[in-house]
C-alpha cells in the first residue's frame, strides 16, 4: 500500500497497525525490514530549520505503486507499505516509511533497500529548505543512497 | 485541441505559473509545447517531462485532452 501524509505521522504505528490488519500475513512472514527517513536539521553545512515537500498529486502515487510492484517482480514480497510526507516539515519528523514484509531477510532488505533508492530517483518530490541564516533554497539533487559518511 | 500543461517546484516558480491550458491544432512533441507555453526560455536540459502521470521524452507525441507536467529532477524522501 501507498500513502501519501499532508500531516506528521508515527512510522511505528502505521506499520504495526498495517501488519495487524493484513491478517493473511499472520504466520507467512519471517521477516520485516523497516526503513524510516527522518528531517536532518542541517544539509550541506547549513542549519536547516524546516521545508517544504512538494508532490505532484496523481503521478506520485502512481510512481510508488509502480515501484512496489516492480520490486514485488524481483523479490518474493508478501506485503509492503509506503508512507511518505508531504507539505511543510521539522527536524525530526519523518519523511518516509518503507516496510517490506517478507518470508526470508535477504529479501526483506533488498527490496527495501530497491524501493527507497527507486523512490529517491524517480518518485515525484522536491524539497525546498528553509535555512536558518539565508532564506529558502530548492535542493537541486539527491545524494547518493550508496555514499559512505565521512 | 486542448492540454493542460502544469510546472512543479522550481520550475514553478522560475516561470511564475502553476498551470495552463494549452491549445494546440495538432499532436506536437513536448518539445514544441514547451516552446509555444514558455517561449522566453529554451527546454531545460535537466527538465523532466510526463505525460499523463507517467515519465515521458521530450519527443513524445502530446495529444487532445492530454496531461502534460515539466518539473526539475525530483529530491524527495
Amino acid at each position: 500500500m501507498v500513502k501519501i501524509s499532508p500531516r506528521p505521522f508515527d512510522p511505528w504505528a502505521e506499520a504495526r497497525e498495517y501488519q495487524h490488519a493484513a491478517a493473511q500475513m499472520t504466520g507467512k512472514f519471517g521477516a520485516t525490514n523497516l526503513f524510516v527517513g527522518t528531517m536532518r536539521d542541517f544539509n550541506e553545512g547549513d542549519d536547516v530549520v524546516g521545508m517544504t515537500l512538494e508532490y505532484y498529486p496523481g503521478m506520485t502515487e502512481r510512481a510508488l505503486e509502480n515501484i512496489v510492484r516492480e520490486a514485488g517482480e524481483r523479490w518474493p514480497i508478501i506485503d509492503a507499505l509506503v508512507v511518505h510526507r508531504v507539505g511543510d516539515i521539522r527536524p525530526g519528523e519523518p519523511i518516509v516509511l518503507v516496510a517490506v514484509w517478507t518470508s526470508h531477510r535477504g529479501d526483506a532488505f533488498d527490496a527495501a533497500r530497491h524501493i527507497m533508492e527507486a523512490l529517491k530517483s524517480r518518485a515525484p518530490f522536491w524539497k525546498k529548505e528553509w535555512l536558518k541564516a539565508k532564506g529558502e533554497r530548492w535542493v537541486a539533487r539527491n545524494t547518493d543512497g550508496y555514499l559512505k559518511s565521512e | 485541441m486542448s492540454i493542460k500543461v502544469r510546472y512543479f517546484a522550481s520550475l514553478k516558480e522560475r516561470i511564475g505559473r502553476a498551470e495552463e491550458d494549452a491549445a494546440i491544432a495538432e499532436p506536437v512533441t513536448a518539445k514544441a509545447l514547451w516552446r509555444q507555453c514558455v517561449p522566453e526560455l529554451p527546454p531545460p536540459e535537466q527538465i523532466l517531462v510526463a505525460i499523463n502521470l507517467e515519465y515521458a521524452d521530450w519527443d513524445s507525441l502530446v495529444r487532445d485532452g492530454d496531461e502534460v507536467a515539466f518539473f526539475p529532477p525530483v529530491t524527495g524522501g
